[in-house]
């Protein structure tokens, strides 16, 4: 186990490297030059202050120097300053992160909790009235834009029922509710959210869920299983479960960039602070130190779910662990 | 079952597209033509959709919008399709240094969210249609390069292969002849669900007034109007709406179809 954990993780910095270089390039090499991209808006500003400011940002160097100069910085979490307010880009992104990682979070604990049941309760009504109604309600669950499904459920819950927030994460007099209200009060405003950004994930997991639960009962060692005259209750959840739930370990891990993504679209709808909006917000305003460390972040952050999720697996399931080399 | 989806799929494709293809015939209004006579007005038989905040008639707005949006999916997957076919192909034929290089790229791509890549292009570059189209064209070739690659491996010990060798045929002849050929079924299943796929990045984008530029209408930023009149307008929330989600039932009928068909 230990000598696969000590493979992968070597087997990152290649991969960290690649973001790096890609994230710069794609970045440095669009057309037009960033310090005008910046001030272009701006009427007022000179030729000599363009200049001075493009020698204060290192852009009139060579673009490998200005690599490595990045790559320096990036290792201390030193992204820059934001060119819209000019407070350092660490310090904006990590005000904003702990609300998205709280949104996805809560997403995908409740993705498994419903799917996996969910995806079972099919596997084992396979062809029944239930199994084809619900085939049909995750195909129109995964062809339907989340934005749009949040705008019927904001509609729904907010508007004619009246009884959710419509956005934001908390209210005005937040700070004065009591702890208990204070709970009850951020879950209100993060169940939308989190129910939108559910949607698309718990449509592919209880899918995948079912397939892998059919493919289990299927197996010889069912038979075996029955042979022996064990309880059907034991042949499905002892037998076939077990086997069936190991590689969905690995989706959670796949659904990370889905999550991320779909955090720009969900929190610019629901006024909710997390880093989506931030990139939202730099993406609009072309806050170009803000933009490059954001898809550096969370480029990372999806190779490090797709690791934990490789290792989880092979934690499990000892056939990864000595199989592939 | 394949065939009845496939050719569900088909007859939603096809009317959309005839839609579009027609849209000044059919359309009932100029989609910018302004109704002097009324600003949201509920589906009536005037106007069949309703009309806009600016008072423009909805149903021609989303038959213009077809066009965008159908548009931007083909090329979009079109771009990506060619950029998947070479690399994979090169990939899976070669092997060695080569493959591994393209395949540690693929990976690396695959670790950026699509979204975060295409709006950080975007926003330099420009919302554009065209600047939409290629953008995701060079977002979401992954898939398809390992899909050839994988068909390519397995199809290259072949005997066909082999024989086709023995004859001294070139390397181009044998991936354009004969693998490409034969692997190119589960490529166009995988390409119709990504004509799905970029509508509805091409969507999200213009809902968040990055993609497609007003006045042209496309089904995302029609819906950019639906913020403000929630609970006011349910019109203008629903059916830009319903249009994309038929579509994109559409071409996931016609994918899963295509692979039963394919085996």
């Amino acid at each position: 186990m230990l000598t696969y954990i000590v493979r992968r993780l070597l087997g990152i910095i290649p991969m960290l490297l690649g973001i790096t270089v890609l994230s710069f390039l794609v970045i440095k090499l669009a057309p037009g030059k960033p310090v005008m991209l910046q001030y272009s808006l701006n009427p007022k500003i000179s030729l000599e202050e363009i200049r001075r400011l493009e020698k204060l940002e290192g852009f009139d160097k060579p673009l490998h120097i200005q690599y490595l100069n990045w790559l320096k910085n990036l290792s201390r979490f030193n992204f820059g300053r934001s060119f819209s307010d000019g407070r350092p880009v660490t310090e904006k992104i990590i005000e904003r992160l702990p609300v998205t990682l709280a949104i996805n979070i809560l997403s995908l604990l409740f993705i498994f909790a419903i799917a996996l049941p969910w995806g079972i309760k099919c596997a084992l009504k396979e062809g029944t009235f239930f199994d084809n109604a619900s085939a049909l309600t995750m195909f129109l669950l995964f062809a339907a834009p989340t934005f749009w499904l949040a705008l019927l459920l904001m509609q729904l819950f907010c508007i004619n029922l009246g009884l959710l927030p419509i956005s934001g994460i908390a209210s005005l007099d937040f700070e004065y509710f009591p702890w208990w209200k204070k709970l009850w009060d951020l879950g209100r405003h993060m169940f939308l959210p989190v129910l939108v950004s559910s949607l698309g994930g718990f449509a592919g997991v209880s899918r995948y869920m079912r397939s892998n639960m059919i493919e289990a009962m299927n197996q010889p060692y069912i038979y075996t299983a029955r042979a022996k005259g064990l309880s059907e209750a034991t042949v499905i959840y002892k037998h076939a479960l077990r086997n069936a739930v190991l590689p969905i370990v690995t989706i959670i891990g796949l659904s990370i960039p889905g999550l991320l993504g779909g955090s720009i679209i969900f929190e610019s709808i629901f006024a909710i602070p997390g880093i989506g909006r931030l990139f939202y917000e730099a993406a609009t305003m072309r806050d170009l130190n803000l933009i490059m460390a954001e898809v550096v972040l969370v480029a990372i952050l999806t190779m490090l779910g797709n690791l934990i999720a490789d290792i989880a697996y092979a934690y499990v399931d000892p056939r990864i662990r000595y199989g592939k080399r | 079952m394949g065939s009845k989806r496939l050719l569900f799929g088909c007859l939603i494709i096809g009317i959309f597209s005839l839609l579009a293809i027609a849209a000044p015939l059919v359309s009932p209004y100029d989609p910018s033509s302004i109704d002097q006579a009324g600003l949201l007005m509920p589906p009536s038989a005037r106007h069949l959709l309703g009309t806009d905040g600016l008072g423009r008639d909805l149903l021609s707005r989303i038959i213009y919008g077809a066009r965008i949006s159908l548009s931007i999916g083909l090329i979009a997957v079109g771009i990506s399709v060619a950029i998947g076919l070479v690399f994979g192909a090169v990939s899976g034929f070669y092997g060695g240094l080569i493959d591994s290089l393209i395949m540690r790229f693929v990976d690396i791509m695959l670790c950026f969210p699509t979204f975060y890549l295409i709006l950080a292009v975007t926003a330099i570059l420009g919302p554009s249609i065209f600047n939409i189209m290629i953008i995701i064209g060079l977002t979401s070739w992954m898939g398809t390069a390992r899909l050839i690659r994988a068909e390519i491996l397995s199809l290259k010990e072949r005997e066909f292969i082999q024989a086709e060798r023995a004859i001294g045929a070139s390397s181009s002849r044998i991936i354009l002849r004969h693998l490409i050929p034969n692997a190119i079924g589960p490529v166009m299943v995988n390409a119709t669900l990504g004509i799905a796929g970029a509508i509805l990045v091409e969507s999200g984008l213009s809902f968040l007034g990055l993609g497609v530029q007003p006045p042209t209408p496309s089904w995302g930023n029609i819906l950019i109007e639906s913020k403000s009149t929630l609970g006011v307008a349910w019109w203008i929330t629903v059916f830009p709406g319903a249009a994309i989600l038929t579509t994109i039932l559409g071409f996931n009928f016609i994918a899963e179809g295509l692979k039963k068909k394919i085996g």
